[in-house]
């Protein structure tokens, strides 16, 4: 997995051409998941991105140019962080962070628009748009699109916006427009509906910058590509650290691109568990909650077959969770796979679980996480306490908490 | 039962395009939806699509999404649909069902088109639904003798218009142009480029739809295209009345402009 030529990547660690034997096949299905169920009139535009991403994932200078930036713009690699203190509540457990939050831009997403904002310049495109829950792809949309000179356009559900005000100002001064979204749950899935429709009028000079692995193919495909970095640096780097591999990963799960991105170069060494952690919101018994792979059924949604919340007449039930980014009726089609043959396991994390794992984290290491990250610090306490004194956990935080400040100081009232 | 066929074939005997309406069912309200396909066939509306509403219409434009809310906030459910075909198909007219793919796949393909044969409905249009994702919608519907309509856009070069019409009976639906829907100032110049490009692959009827909502685009289409299909400007014209009785006279109205259209 190693680079022979100095440089963070080789075409391998973008995985594809059958390296990993986990790609999805020529209709991007992984298994019956995935696909394509969108309008006709975007497919020759999904088939122009998938051309495209299958020349540059080949090509050296475009892998060279994306670990340039990797390394001199985002940050990487990122450190792995052991933290005792915290890993006191788990049983004896050894837990190990892989530091996603001190990116640039604070949260993983930052990989993915790179390597996007790069593609989309091989495309001859000029303008971007994307989605946003938390804020987090659309700020780190905004850098890429800021840094290289592209015209971006952000939407975002109303109710986001007002839970997330801080990255709404981000995004302007990072000179996006950032356009709220005010129908339906006025939430993300709704902020994707409106971003499709924007694709289809102005897919000439516009590309989707995806923001998770969810999608009509190819961007489940490309968006895991581009994350997938930080399980082979976590992999590499937990092999120096302790010698082995972790017993298991753990990972929170929204749409699925942080838990995909660590998870992935973990798939073929059988004995790492793959732990994911979806929000559990108020519990599940309230049925607020965005427990998709957990308790939702297998559908259709934006574009993909796989895991959705949705009623017996198949209309999408609105999501809850005290994370944004967390707060999503549908999963990435390969988590819905990764469920359904048995090589990840998928598990519910309640928002007073996930804050008394953000809080914990604060007061015993001095590291203030992500919401969404604490839902993956939350499952590893849990796993720690299940598998025993002798584990070593290696957790995906995903991003750090600024952005949740406002959240906590209700929460905790601060 | 009116089929595709007969409606196409009276059309052409007619020397002019079919007139293709849509609604969604429980829009303005359940009984509501029925009364005003009815006027629309009453003004001349050779096929009416009936719509089932969905919670995430990522093709349609504002003035669906509104109907949709509206619909899906009055509480209808996939048998209101099934009994709005059944009581727009007793007027005569061709009734098809527009549904995004979910709602069908998760009530059982065999089993909606059952339902849907059985309620009187001659086929659906699934706008999301590609041919490659098709097959088990195309085999449920040749078994309930039901037709299927798929959508060739603008965008769609010959490899796909192939594809697409395919998989498509009774008629192709060509999308005006790149967009959502709704009505718009102008159809898209794009429209009469696909549908030739369509007829090189088909002797099919080719419909046009997206953006028409006047006799005179109405007439312009109908110059090229076998049908012409209309939805947001009646759903404008129900959104706007202040009752329901000025709801259907203004829908009549409409109904009366794009049938003479048609017939230009």
């Amino acid at each position: 997995m190693t680079a022979t030529d100095g440089t963070l990547l080789t075409p391998a660690d973008l995985a594809g051409n059958g390296v990993h034997g986990n790609d999805p096949d020529v209709h991007g299905k992984f298994g019956v998941f995935g696909g394509r169920y969108v309008p006709e009139a975007l497919i020759p535009a999904l088939d122009e991105v998938a051309a495209e991403y299958e020349k540059a994932r080949n090509d050296t200078g475009f892998l060279r140019e994306f670990d340039h930036l990797l390394r001199t713009y985002a940050g990487r690699p990122t450190t792995l962080t052991e933290v005792p203190r915290f890993a006191e509540q788990a049983g004896g457990a050894r837990i190990i962070l892989k530091r996603e939050d001190l990116t640039h831009t604070g949260a993983h997403k930052i990989n993915n628009v790179l390597g996007q904002a790069l593609l989309t310049k091989r495309l001859g495109k000029t303008r971007v748009i994307a989605e946003t829950g938390a804020g987090q792809h659309g700020v780190a949309t905004a850098t890429a699109a800021a840094l290289m000179g592209l015209e971006c356009v952000i939407y975002m559900g109303a109710v986001d916006c007002e839970r997330q005000a801080l990255n709404v100002a981000r995004m302007k001064l990072l000179g996006a427009t950032v356009v709220p979204v005010t129908n339906g749950s006025q939430t993300l899935k709704d902020a994707i509906n409106e971003a499709f429709r924007d694709w289809v009028a102005n897919v000439d000079r516009t590309h989707y910058l995806f923001g998770t692995i969810a999608g009509p193919h190819p961007f489940p495909e490309i968006v895991r590509d581009f994350a997938r970095i930080i399980g082979v640096e976590a992999r590499r780097q937990m092999l120096e650290l302790t010698g082995g591999l972790p017993d298991a990963v753990a990972a929170a799960v929204g749409g699925g691109s942080n838990a995909i991105g660590i998870f992935h170069a973990f798939i073929d060494d059988k004995d790492v568990q793959l732990h994911g952690y979806e929000a559990g919101g108020r519990g599940l018994e309230t049925g607020e909650h965005a427990l998709t792979l957990t308790e939702g059924s297998i559908g259709v949604l934006h574009g993909s077959r796989t895991y959705v919340l949705q009623d017996e007449e198949g209309q999408t039930i609105e999501s809850h969770s005290i994370s944004a980014g967390l707060d999503y009726p549908g999963v990435g089609p390969e988590h819905a796979w990764l469920k359904d043959t048995g090589r990840a396991s998928y598990h519910g994390i309640t928002d007073a679980e996930a804050m008394d794992a953000f809080s914990l984290l604060a007061r015993t290491e001095g590291i203030i996480p992500a919401i969404e990250s604490s839902h993956a610090l939350a499952g590893a306490l849990k796993l720690g306490r299940e598998i025993g004194p002798e584990a070593t956990i290696l957790v995906n935080l995903s991003g750090r908490g600024d952005k949740d400040m406002g959240t906590a100081m209700k929460y905790f009232n601060l | 039962m009116t089929t595709l066929q007969t409606v196409f074939a009276r059309a052409k005997a007619d020397d002019r395009a079919a007139l293709i309406g849509y609604l969604p069912a429980g829009f303005p309200t359940k009984d509501g939806a029925i009364a005003a396909a009815a006027a629309m066939v009453d003004a001349g509306c050779d096929v009416i699509e009936i719509g089932l509403p969905y919670s995430d219409p990522l093709m349609d434009g504002p003035t669906i999404q509104d109907a949709v809310h509206r619909s899906l906030t009055n509480g209808t459910r996939i048998a209101d649909v099934l009994r709005t075909v059944e009581g727009v198909a007793k007027t005569g007219a061709a009734t098809l069902v527009m549904t995004y793919w979910n709602p069908i796949d998760r009530y059982g393909a065999d089993r909606f088109a059952r339902d849907l044969a059985d309620a009187g409905g001659v086929g659906t249009i699934t706008p999301d639904l590609t041919p490659e994702e098709a097959e088990p919608w195309r085999e449920a519907s040749a078994g309930a003798g039901i037709d299927t309509v798929f959508l060739v856009a603008p965008s769609s070069p010959e490899s796909r218009i192939k594809a697409v019409v395919g998989c498509c009976t009774g008629f192709v639906y060509a999308a005006s142009l790149m967009g959502v829907t709704g009505a718009r100032e102008s159809v898209g110049e794009a429209a009469q480029g696909l549908v030739e490009r369509t007829r090189l692959q088909t002797d099919m009827p080719v419909c046009v739809g997206l953006g028409v909502g006047t006799g005179r685009q109405a007439a312009e289409v109908a110059r090229y295209a076998d049908g012409v299909i209309v939805g947001s400007a009646f759903i404008r014209r129900l959104l706007d009345a202040p009752d329901e009785a000025s709801g259907l006279a203004a829908v009549r109205e409409l109904g009366a402009e794009l049938a003479a259209g048609v017939r230009r």
